[in-house]
């Protein structure tokens, strides 16, 4: 197998481009402020990891994207539901809701901060309300792909109407709520850092940018790295997740190809 | 042509006038909840002043250059890594290790070494906005099916044609997906910048104004960027409706 | 004209050992007969199309088309493929479609290869239908469609992979009558794979059975109903009935052994 088909090209582009921050760190090739060598980050962030510090921010700030995420799924799912279901429902609601959604949510956060100040309930709130319409639209999307031929199936044997919701509507429905979900927790850890830019006094997003204006610029890189391992950790933990619970979705795609 | 939903208008005036007339009974609020009606009015009067149309003017010229900036170099970087399978190798962990940190946090690496212009804001733009593009440019060329690059083989199509001809149309789908999905983050991005460290556009006048409790008029500012937001996606799905009209018949016919 | 001698395709699956498609596969196809390949499924029909295109290289055996070996996509051959679907450009109207091939011979003026794509779409019976795109036709339509792409070029040799299986019977009969008026006005050498025997015997000058895998050629017979045929006379004929009885044995023979 030629190097161009190898997966190890890719990793040997990652060590080499490791290899050149080092030694450009090291030799002076660029201004040390702005790019300590990797060394100096790792030793940082083995600093930062060992005396608890950065745990301690991560810890917040996963905790207000977990809540306000669980708030999201389960409000926006429901809601997804009713509307995908209900074409009335989804008449009544949809022009309020893209009224809303077409507003950044960065925009938000001094409206929010009014009336929620600049706590944990803050960046929550805000979490939540990124994260609800990517799942929203996923859902009401995976509700109406659902095959009107099985919703009939399921009356011809005499489901009731919240039976079918539930044993009909909602598998149908799942992987595509998932796709959904699985945004939404990209976009949480978005509104989180952006929200602990923005106004905070704790969380990670809060760490990287206090670093820079303290200018311990070793640390900023470190915060960062952390937050991309926390990102790719959550990434495969969704994966994971996703296909134990879809597994017979996985095979039928794979058939169907 | 679509056929209007009354009943959503009826729900948006009734949530509207439920604004107006909560703003009115809580009048003790008035500091920092103002009736709907003061709140448009205020609009009015600062875009009639020109007092919004500088900000305006700041944050979509940010957010023009960093949209297309990130389409050209992000749908480019996605053809070469979809035809080519040994820069795809090569770049694919690369890929894989920075997509998943959230944009944002680039803002502060970004000030560090752009200062707090333009230059910044315009540039963690770039960065945001080139992720879905590139990953659906990616996808669409990848999954371009066998069977029409066999159909080209046969035709004897040159490598060149099969791209101009096969390959872009056939992926255009997806990297239309991608350049939509940017679009709103561009504008987060933009005014999230603006946010941290500006001296003016709309992210800024939203937050300054909270700052000085001029509270109608960071009302204003947020009902002004989601219009903003409404229309450019708006715009852009008539863009694409035209542009795309086959598409929209095939999908269509599929379910 | 053609011939192919030794033909063998080995596969290498993701685990295990190679997977030999097709064995031993060696026939000669004369100018402008039609020629059809039937056998068991799994045989290795489709793999064989694609290799005389010039769209797969063999693992043993040479391809040769009128004297020069075929190591890539041969000019004057065109493969029709089973998913004609997926073949057509969903982002082309018909006459979109019936062009592309023509786009790419050099010296024709646009509004001459629209002449001409004009003509083979009346030619296949769609006249009319121009400027729709492939999803607002029907199966049938899509596959004339296909077809009308594959002539415009006036290719010398036509492949052609299982085109009328997803259609349903009557489509296909007409489908298959139409074909035999093209091929009779311009007299190209077809060679056509198929599942169905009767539509084997029915259209084809000769027809070649295949073993199951790994293939090899198990028989070759010459079809001697009278041109033109007819799908109820050329089908009630004794002959016809005798080729597709002793065909299916054949074929059943090989599939028992499965």
């Amino acid at each position: 197998m030629s190097w161009k088909d190898s997966r190890w090209t890719g990793v040997a582009v990652i060590v080499l481009l490791g290899l050149l921050w080092e030694v450009a760190g090291r030799a002076g090739w660029v201004h040390k402020l702005l790019f300590p060598p990797l060394s100096v980050i790792l030793a940082k962030l083995f600093e930062i990891v060992a005396s608890g510090e950065i745990l301690q921010h991560l810890g917040v700030s996963l905790w207000r994207a977990t809540l306000g995420y669980t708030l999201a799924a389960t409000f926006a799912i429901a809601l997804g539901i009713v509307m995908g279901y209900w074409r009335r429902a989804y008449d009544a609601c949809e022009i309020t809701i893209e009224l809303l959604r077409a507003v950044p949510p960065p925009a938000v956060i001094p409206l929010a901060m009014v009336f929620l100040g600049i706590g944990d309930a803050l960046k929550v709130f805000m979490i939540f309300f990124a994260c609800s319409f990517p799942i929203l639209v996923n859902t009401i999307d995976g509700v109406r792909s659902v095959e009107p031929v099985l919703i009939r199936t399921a009356r011809t044997f005499g489901l009731s109407r919240l039976r079918i919701v539930w044993k009909v509507i909602l598998p149908v429905a799942a992987p595509t709520i998932m796709t959904g979900l699985r945004i939404a927790t990209a976009i949480a850890l978005i509104l989180t850092v952006i929200s602990e830019m923005v106004g905070a006094t704790s969380g990670i997003g809060y760490f990287i940018l206090g670093s820079q204006r303290t200018l311990h610029i070793a640390n900023m890189y470190a915060g960062m790295l952390v937050l991309a391992l926390t990102g790719y950790a959550i990434n495969r933990a969704f994966l994971y997740v996703d296909g134990y619970l879809m597994a017979w979705h996985k095979g039928l795609t794979r058939r169907e190809q | 042509m679509r056929r209007i939903p009354w009943s959503g208008l009826a729900v948006l005036a009734a949530c509207l006038l439920a604004w107006e007339a909560w703003a009115y009974w809580r009048r003790d609020l008035a500091a920092y909840f103002p009736p709907a009606s003061e709140v448009l009015v205020t609009l009015g009067q600062m875009l009639g002043s020109g007092e919004l149309t500088g900000h305006v003017a700041a944050t979509m010229k940010r957010f023009a250059e960093g949209y297309f900036l990130a389409a050209v170099l992000a749908v480019g970087a996605g053809l070469c890594l979809g035809l080519w399978r040994w820069l795809y190798n090569a770049f694919e962990p690369l890929i894989e290790l920075l997509r998943p940190m959230p944009s944002p946090a680039t803002i502060p690496i970004a000030i560090l070494f752009l200062g707090i212009g333009d230059e910044m804001k315009v540039a963690v733009t770039i960065y945001a906005c080139s992720w879905p593009i590139l990953l659906n440019t990616l996808d669409g060329v990848r999954s371009v099916d066998r069977v029409l690059f066999a159909t080209a083989a046969t035709f004897r199509l040159s490598p060149w044609a099969r791209f101009w001809k096969v390959v872009l149309p056939a992926a255009s789908p997806q990297i239309v997906t991608g350049l939509r999905v940017s679009l709103a983050i561009a504008l987060i991005l933009v005014t999230t910048s603006e946010m941290v460290v500006s001296n003016d556009g709309l992210g800024y006048y939203v937050l300054e104004s909270q700052r000085t409790f001029q509270m109608p008029q960071m009302y204003a500012a947020v009902v002004a960027l989601g219009v903003i937001g409404y229309a450019l996606n708006r715009l852009f799905l008539m863009i694409d409706g035209w542009v795309m009209a086959w598409h929209k018949g095939a999908t269509r016919r599929e379910n | 004209m053609l011939e192919v001698s030794g033909l063998k395709k080995e596969f290498q699956p993701l685990s295990g050992p190679p997977v030999t498609a097709i064995g031993d596969v060696s026939f000669r196809v004369e100018a402008r007969q039609f020629v059809s390949i039937v056998g068991p499924s799994g045989c290795g029909k489709s793999t064989l199309l694609q290799c005389v295109a010039g769209l797969m290289r063999p693992t043993a055996g040479t391809v040769v088309l009128d004297g020069r070996e075929v190591t890539g996509p041969p000019e004057g051959l065109i493969l029709l493929f089973q998913e004609y679907n997926k073949s057509l450009m969903a982002w082309r109207t018909v006459l979109g479609n019936v062009c592309f091939g023509l786009e790419n011979k050099a010296g024709l003026a646009r509004a001459d290869r629209e002449a001409e794509a004009r003509h083979y779409i009346g030619l296949v019976g769609l006249g009319g239908f121009e400027h729709q795109y492939p999803w607002e036709l029907s199966g049938g339509m899509q596959q004339r469609v296909a077809i009308a792409r594959a002539l415009a070029c006036k290719p010398q040799v036509l492949l052609m992979d299982e085109p009328f299986g997803a259609l349903d019977a009557l489509t296909r009969i007409e489908l298959e009558d139409t074909l035999l008026r093209l091929w009779e006005s311009l007299r190209s050498t077809i060679l056509f794979v198929t599942h169905d025997i009767e539509e084997a015997v029915y259209l084809s000058d000769r027809v070649y059975v295949l073993s199951r895998r790994p293939s090899r050629m198990i028989e070759d017979t010459a079809v001697d109903l009278p041109r033109p045929r007819n799908q109820l006379a050329s089908r009630e004929d004794t002959r016809f009935i005798k080729l597709r009885r002793h065909t299916f044995e054949l074929i059943s023979k090989e599939m028992a052994q499965i």
